[in-house]
């Protein structure tokens, strides 16, 4: 998984004609930082992370063994709960806890251990290395895609695939094509499915589809998401209904329900990491030859956090501090809250933006963001003269 | 598939920890003072123990301030126990992070995990009839696991336990040693202090007149075993002294009969010299010369092609086990010297030699 030769560089295409300079309310791209500036702001975000690193010990172990041990109970009472599904308080019920189980099991628990956070406690469940996770998505393939791919190359057009997931038109830079018209209904899809939308990000079908990737390459690829999905799927699907017996229907109905609500959340709270109004992307030449602070810098501008109460840092797996994620993604997620105001000052220190709102304002954000942009042209540009450009582009006559 | 993919085990802890199969953990029933900074932690073992042999190690793993740290302990309570119980009893060093804790820390109901059981510093499976077993210090756990051993199994054959501790107050199991050694005349016990110049404590009284002292000697020996060759002889001990007894018995042309385990120090980081060490890539078969380069660089340079990503510290895509040696964190400045630790090779770079399982 360390091969880099299927990134082709054009993945995104860059829309020549759309090259003025952006009016939103925070300019794309980065910030005019001296590089002594940049050095700094490296300096002090070091120092941030050296200082929690320092602090590593019990505190962490038990937080993080006191959530596996909430998901484990919540997984055994939900499905508990769906086997007396025919009453409805129990399948309300059922659905709930495994809903938030999974919801756990992917975010504060996987994504989090994933990314190495508790590397440090040398426990072997909960190692980055071995650690798999309640999802169709395998860990070795996550690990690729998400920690590699998107980590190092945060919101770098054509390097970054969370950028749209190769479907949606997430950016004004991204040249529009007619079939971007879908995109509210591509970003529903998307959602529904998302767990399938992110066990199939390596796969690239965008890519095989315009013939830039080789089928039999794909083909591989697929076979190896199917290995890892099969077991879930069947699980989900056909063993616990199956052990139900005739509750079987009402089984499957909750265990679909649970992974609807997964995915649903969990697109919600991924999208609303890095599409908010005001974040921003990159070209490839702006992330080259970064310095570590030019590549704080792009992390911290290409991020937006979600306010809110424990309670819902916990369920997003603390990535309602994505800012603080992105610039220390191997630190332990339930610290991101401490470290925030230290960030958010730097920020304010430096005169650069630090995005953050409230769920509905980031989700409203983002969705205005996904339905605009199904239209030509950018986002903040008037309505009426960018469905003139999408007439005039659809007409056959006008070419 | 029920569980999947966390497994069985991820399920049977949450109720109880030592119900996992794929490891061996144990409970800590008790723990008694033997000494200063000495105390006997008796465990019992879960799932998947299978017993050992007296004169055995395991490696135990216990949580420090939420890390799981390793060290290897020997076993020191009877092979033939029927409570199914093992002993392991430790010794506090002063810098010692995992000894101070389960000295100091531990309290009865901890879980710990047990490595298999390994070494051959073990008793024939046909016992010697005559024995003498030599201990210095801390090293008198695993021939106090053979004594206790023999004794279970009614062994009747003559058994000399020749002990060096620095002082009187020092002398682990002292009370019980004093007590074999009255209530069995096949046994006979000797403690010899070697940290003052005062008579050795010679506890068997009446056998001898000449007390002991000092460190290890051929002439301690002499005047307990008739014929070096005529015995199956146990040493474990500080190196100094394991080597000391090797020469006398290689003198009297008797190794055959000698068995040693040696107590090393852990080892020391070595001082901040970062080019010149041997990097050894040990699942690959090729050591380097350190040219102070990151691992995953010299790595690559000697012709391997291990899994990394962002080349960064982000990923964790390259990190690969460390064998032993001392490796500096890039970003951090920090020096890794425990043995068995996951790095990320991509920002370490090799202090003197250093093993990676890559």
């Amino acid at each position: 998984m360390s091969s880099t030769a299927t990134l082709t560089p054009d993945i995104e295409e860059i829309d020549e004609r759309d090259e003025t300079p952006s009016v939103g309310p925070v300019p794309a791209g980065r910030p005019a930082l001296t590089a002594a500036e940049l050095d700094q702001l490296g300096e002090a975000l070091d120092a941030i992370r050296d200082e929690i690193l320092d602090d590593l010990g019990q505190r962490d172990a038990d937080y993080i063994r006191d959530v596996v041990r909430l998901q484990r109970a919540l997984e055994v009472s939900g499905r508990v709960m769906l086997m007396a599904g025919f009453l409805p308080p129990a399948f309300l019920g059922g659905v709930t806890a495994l809903s938030l189980s999974k919801i756990l099991d992917n975010m504060e628990i996987g994504h989090n251990v994933l990314h190495g956070q508790y590397d440090w406690m040398q426990d072997p469940s909960l190692d980055s290395a071995t650690f798999d996770w309640d999802h169709y998505c395998s860990s070795e393939q996550w690990r690729h895609s998400h920690n590699y791919l998107h980590h190092t190359f945060t919101n770098v057009r054509g390097k970054d695939r969370d950028i749209g997931y190769g479907i949606l038109r997430m950016t004004d830079e991204q040249r529009w094509r007619p079939t971007h018209l879908a995109n509210p209904v591509a970003a529903l899809i998307l959602a529904v499915q998302f767990q399938w939308g992110v066990a199939l990000h390596d796969v690239e079908i965008d890519q095989v589809l315009s013939g830039k990737k080789p089928v039999a390459e794909a083909r591989e690829e697929l076979s190896r998401v199917w290995e890892k999905a099969r077991t879930q799927v069947l699980k989900d699907y056909a063993l616990y209904p199956a052990l139900a017996g005739p509750m079987a229907p009402v089984v499957l109905a909750g265990n679909v329900s649970a992974n609807l609500v997964r995915n649903l959340w969990t697109f919600a709270v991924i999208f609303c990491g890095h599409f908010p109004a005001g974040v921003a992307t990159f070209s490839e030449e702006e992330a080259a030859d970064e310095s570590r602070g030019g590549w704080y810098l792009r992390q911290m501008l290409g991020s937006a956090n979600i306010k809110g109460g424990k309670a819902f840092h916990l369920m997003t797996g603390n990535l309602s501090h994505q800012i603080e994620h992105h610039l220390f993604p191997d630190l332990p997620a339930h610290r991101y809250a401490d470290i925030a105001p230290q960030v958010q000052a730097l920020c304010e220190e430096h005169g650069l933006p630090y995005n953050t709102g409230g769920f509905a304002h980031q989700l409203g954000s983002v969705a205005r963001r996904i339905t605009s942009l199904a239209l030509p042209g950018k986002e903040d540009e008037p309505v009426v003269s960018r469905v003139g450009s999408l007439v005039s582009r659809l007409n056959p006559l006008s070419r | 598939m029920a569980t999947a993919p966390h497994g069985v085990d991820r399920y049977l802890e949450q109720v109880r920890p030592t119900w996992v199969g794929h490891e061996v953990r144990a409970r800590v029933l008790a723990i008694r003072p033997e000494a200063p900074d000495v105390v006997t932690l008796t465990l019992r073992p879960g799932r998947g123990w299978a017993g050992a042999q007296a004169g055995q190690h395991v490696r135990v793993g216990v949580e420090v301030d939420g890390r799981r740290r390793t060290r290897s302990f020997s076993l020191a309570s009877s092979a033939v126990r029927d409570d199914g119980c093992v002993e392991i009893t430790v010794k506090a060093h002063a810098d010692g992070v995992v000894s101070r804790h389960l000295v100091d820390r531990v309290g009865p109901g901890t879980t710990l995990t047990l490595s298999p059981p390994a070494g051959d510093f073990t008793l024939p499976a046909i016992r010697p009839r005559r024995l003498l077993l030599i201990s210095g210090g801390s090293g008198i756990t695993p021939v106090m696991a053979m004594l206790r051993t023999l004794l279970d199994e009614g062994h009747d054959g003559p058994v000399t336990f020749l002990h060096y501790a620095r002082t009187e107050a020092d002398v682990i199991f002292a009370d019980e040693l004093a007590a074999i050694d009255r209530a069995h005349p096949s046994v006979d016990v000797r403690i010899v202090m070697t940290g003052s110049t005062e008579a050795g404590s010679d506890r068997s009284g009446d056998r001898t007149s000449t007390a002991l002292q000092g460190r290890f000697r051929a002439d301690h020996v002499a005047a307990l075993v008739p014929g070096l060759a005529e015995v199956e002889a146990f040493a474990c001990g500080p190196v100094g002294m394991v080597d000391a007894v090797l020469d006398h018995w290689s003198d009297a042309g008797a190794t055959e009969r000698l068995h040693v385990e040696r107590f090393a120090l852990a080892p020391v980081p070595a001082a901040a010299d970062e080019v010149g060490g041997a990097v050894s890539f040990a699942a690959s078969d090729t050591t380097v010369t350190s040219d102070g380069a990151v691992l995953l660089v010299q790595a690559e340079a000697a012709g391997l092609s291990p899994a990394n990503g962002c080349r960064m510290g982000i990923c964790h895509t390259c990190t690969r086990s460390k064998l032993n040696g001392v490796v500096r964190d890039l970003r951090t400045g920090a020096l890794s010297s425990t043995d068995e630790e996951p790095i990320q090779i991509c920002v370490s770079v090799p202090v003197g030699d250093v093993a990676v399982d890559l």
